[in-house]
């Protein structure tokens, strides 16, 4: 009899594993990654590269070498981080800024705090936002070099929302059309396709890797903060359709906002944690010195997160 | 189709994997000896009567109840007392056993042997109680409750609906499922019995959509017997639906509060096996000295997959042994389903009341991945059927935190495994959440004795 087990129940386990659910969220990105690198060519891939092979590679050595903890190693995590951090880069920036951005997200926003499951803030997000401020040249310049498909009519050298300070809210809400929901040059590898990020979330909803509360709170509140201030005056505010659909908002919902580690546990959490990420983001829009808001708005909400797990629980069985 | 019907928070969908659906139920042959345990069933262990050297037939009394809670024990087979004493149980922690030598199959003449249906219900309730009380019969869906204890809700509270739990919601056993297609006419004469009892309520059979057959045999046994009042409610499939609470969810819509019995919502709940055995004591005078159970696992090749009817006491090993041995393959043995069994630490243990399997596990099916760290994806949370926060309730065990505890209700945890089977970093959550609520369950015993004794204290003061 020694030769066989003894252990408590449950003697099954589900086939889901942190690896898996990582694997899915690659997956997921997929399209849109297709997407940016048949616009943007070669160069969009080599951003991904390195950025997601700097991420593993700074997350292993820091897990063998700092913490001497192997579990600490999860390298289908940190492909997801280097993956989102390349999609929220211009595609023009250098590989050594890469490099300082993948350093930043996994060294500091992600294993300063204890490594996987233990950070505050989303370490894509971060270092973008760390980048942005650090090189604002480089990481504003959105000349987008021939892609694959050269049937681009051009306006490049300024994203959608760059547009509104220029040409004003009711010249820049004329520039969403249909078209770009499916494409959209100018901008990061994130925020060409609306239509490619959107397949990838429904995959994880499909595959039930995230639950669509936060996604669909932001949605709602961008849409809704939008349409009030538009009414209000149309010259000085862009409409919901416009919101929706430019700058990262889409990928930041997606994928961003999303993050288990950096969002609230309950369901009603990520509610509040989205109308919160949603109403900062169009009052960044709007009155900030920043074009786009839902990096500052999605770290803005990280830090309350803690505070929302305490606050919201899910049902229990029999209490009221 | 109207949408099914089933509890209302949590849940796992594990793969159901019922490989020995199709094995009709097969009796066993006797053992040369046997082993009855004394404490098959909740409650006190029973009071051997019988002493070394005494002849039994089939259904002599063994042992009485050595409490209130507690149950009758019988002789599962005929033969000569050998030994009374302390023997190990599948866990290896001794336990009072009377040894039993098999002589012949000589069974009391009291207990009517034909295979005949017998649909005349007994008038008086107060004496289907004493047979059922007397015939040792005890909750055969897990818990071995003595069943004439729940059957007569204390306080005089009624019952509004008394629930028929067919579900058998556990991945591979399919014990439940034979008898409800081989027997189900003494099933339902079964639950007209205890529905009797309990003063004519709602009676409603739940069994899980999985088992069309058995809602269909069900279904035409209710109608061919002529009963109204009986329904055969189809669940929708979600672990742990067979769960006490999670079945008055499914059926009643109304959720027990923590720490009370399912009498306060109204609700009475029994299963299959256990109506069958109320059948055969009431209607037949046969004591609970049979069940039946499934041979059964991934590592078990299919033609050597049984579903036995066993005596109880008979050693586990000799019906592994009878069925073909313990696969090579097998890394775990596990007595019962593969969520909540126990496994057997010691195979030679005796079979008892509420055995419902042999359950063989390859090392790909049952080993645990290696632990690493929570990403707070909030699974366990989603899995919890009692609305619990898995991964809160393990930093607040780690923390020491009882106050939080009870707060965050670790005593409402029901062990159903749901969290560790979800958990993507294979974190011991439940392992840990159960020590967790052995502690505050500890807190909230000695406060409750501590504010008797204080009212008692209070009460001699006003003499």
């Amino acid at each position: 009899m020694d030769k066989h087990l003894v252990s408590p129940n449950p003697h099954i386990h589900s086939a889901v594993s942190t690896a898996s659910l990582m694997r899915d969220v690659i997956i997921a990105l997929v399209p849109a990654i297709v997407v940016s690198v048949l616009f943007y060519g070669w160069a969009e891939l080599l951003v991904l590269a390195v950025s997601a092979v700097s991420c593993v590679l700074i997350e292993w050595a820091i897990a063998k070498f700092l913490f001497k903890d192997m579990n600490l190693f999860c390298p289908s995590a940190a492909t997801v981080t280097g993956l989102l951090l390349a999609m929220n880069l211009p595609v023009t920036t250098p590989w050594w800024i890469v490099l300082i951005g993948a350093l930043f997200a996994i060294g500091v926003v992600k294993m300063s705090f204890g490594g996987i499951g233990q950070n505050v803030f989303n370490p894509a997000i971060a270092a973008r936002v760390f980048l942005l401020v650090s090189f604002p040249q480089q990481m504003t310049n959105w000349a987008a070099p021939a892609g694959f498909i050269s049937s681009v009519d051009a306006f490049s050298g300024a994203t959608l929302l760059g547009q509104v300070h220029a040409l004003g809210a009711l010249q820049a809400d004329k520039l969403v059309s249909l078209q770009t929901l499916f494409y959209n040059i100018g901008g990061s590898a994130g925020e060409i396709s609306a239509l490619a990020l959107l397949v990838g979330w429904v995959y994880l909803l499909v595959r039930r890797v995230i639950k669509p509360w936060i996604t669909l709170s932001i949605f709602a509140t961008v849409a809704l903060v939008a349409l009030v201030f538009h009414l209000v005056d149309p010259s000085m505010y862009t409409g919901p359709l416009f919101n929706l659909l430019s700058g990262g908002l889409i990928l930041g919902a997606c994928f961003m906002a999303t993050d288990y580690v950096t969002s609230p546990m309950s369901d009603w959490g990520g509610v509040i944690y989205g109308v919160g990420i949603g109403f900062l983001a169009m009052m960044i829009r709007y009155f900030g010195s920043y074009p786009e808001g839902v990096s500052f708005a999605i770290l803005l909400m990280n830090m309350t997160v803690p505070l929302l797990n305490r606050w919201f629980h899910g049902k229990k069985y029999g209490r009221a | 189709m109207a949408k099914l019907t089933t509890f209302s928070i949590g849940g796992v969908h594990p793969d159901d994997s019922k490989i020995a659906r199709d094995c009709a139920i097969e009796v066993l042959p006797l053992p040369p000896t046997v082993y009855v345990s004394m404490a098959q069933h909740l409650g006190a262990p029973a009071k051997p009567v019988v002493a070394v050297g005494d002849t039994v037939k089939v259904g002599t009394v063994l042992a009485e109840p050595g409490g209130f809670i507690s149950a009758f024990v019988h002789s599962p087979v005929s033969g000569t007392v050998k030994s009374i004493g302390p023997r190990k149980d599948i866990a290896g922690n001794p336990v009072t056993h009377i040894e039993i030598a098999v002589e012949g199959d000589e069974w009391e003449e009291s207990i009517n042997r034909s295979d005949k249906l017998d649909t005349e219900i007994p008038e008086d309730t107060a004496a289907i109680l004493d047979r059922i009380r007397a015939c040792g019969v005890v909750g055969l869906g897990g818990a071995t409750f003595p069943t004439h204890v729940k059957l007569n809700p204390a306080g005089g509270a009624t019952a509004e609906c008394l629930i028929i739990n067919g579900a058998e919601c556990e991945p591979y056993l399919t014990s439940d499922y034979r008898i409800m297609l081989e027997r189900s006419k003494e099933i339902v004469v079964g639950v007209a019995i205890m529905k009797k009892v309990l003063g004519d309520p709602r009676t409603v059979i739940g069994i899980e959509e999985n088992k069309p057959e058995a809602i269909t045999a069900m279904d035409a046994a209710v109608y061919d017997l002529g009963y109204h009042g009986i329904e055969v409610l189809p669940l929708k499939k979600k672990y742990p639906q067979g769960g006490e609470k999670q079945l008055i969810d499914a059926v009643m819509h109304r959720q027990v509060g923590s720490g009370a019995l399912p009498i306060s919502v109204g609700a009475v709940v029994q299963n299959v096996a256990t109506a069958l055995a109320v059948y055969e004591a009431v209607q037949k005078n046969k004591p609970l000295i049979s069940n039946t159970l499934t041979i059964t696992g991934d590592c078990l090749p299919e033609e050597k997959q049984h579903n036995y009817l066993f005596r109880i006491g008979m050693p586990l090993s000799f019906i592994a042994e009878y069925a073909g041995g313990v696969p090579a393959e097998a890394a775990k043995l596990i007595s019962g389903g593969p969520m909540m069994g126990k496994a057997i630490a010691n195979l030679d243990a005796a079979t008892v009341k509420g055995s419902s399997s042999i359950l063989y596990l390859s090392e790909a099916a049952t080993k645990r991945g290696k632990e690493s760290y929570c990403i707070r994806c909030g699974r366990c949370a989603d899995a919890c059927p009692m609305g619990l926060e898995p991964f809160l309730l393990r930093r607040l065990y780690k923390a020491g935190d009882l106050e939080g505890l009870e707060k965050e209700a670790a005593q409402d945890c029901i062990e159903c495994g749901c969290c560790l089977y979800s958990c993507p970093a294979n974190i011991p959550l439940l392992d840990q959440i159960r020590m967790a609520k052995g502690q505050v369950m500890g807190v909230i015993r000695a406060r409750a004795a501590a504010a008797k004794a204080a009212a008692e204290a209070a009460k001699e003061q006003a003499k």
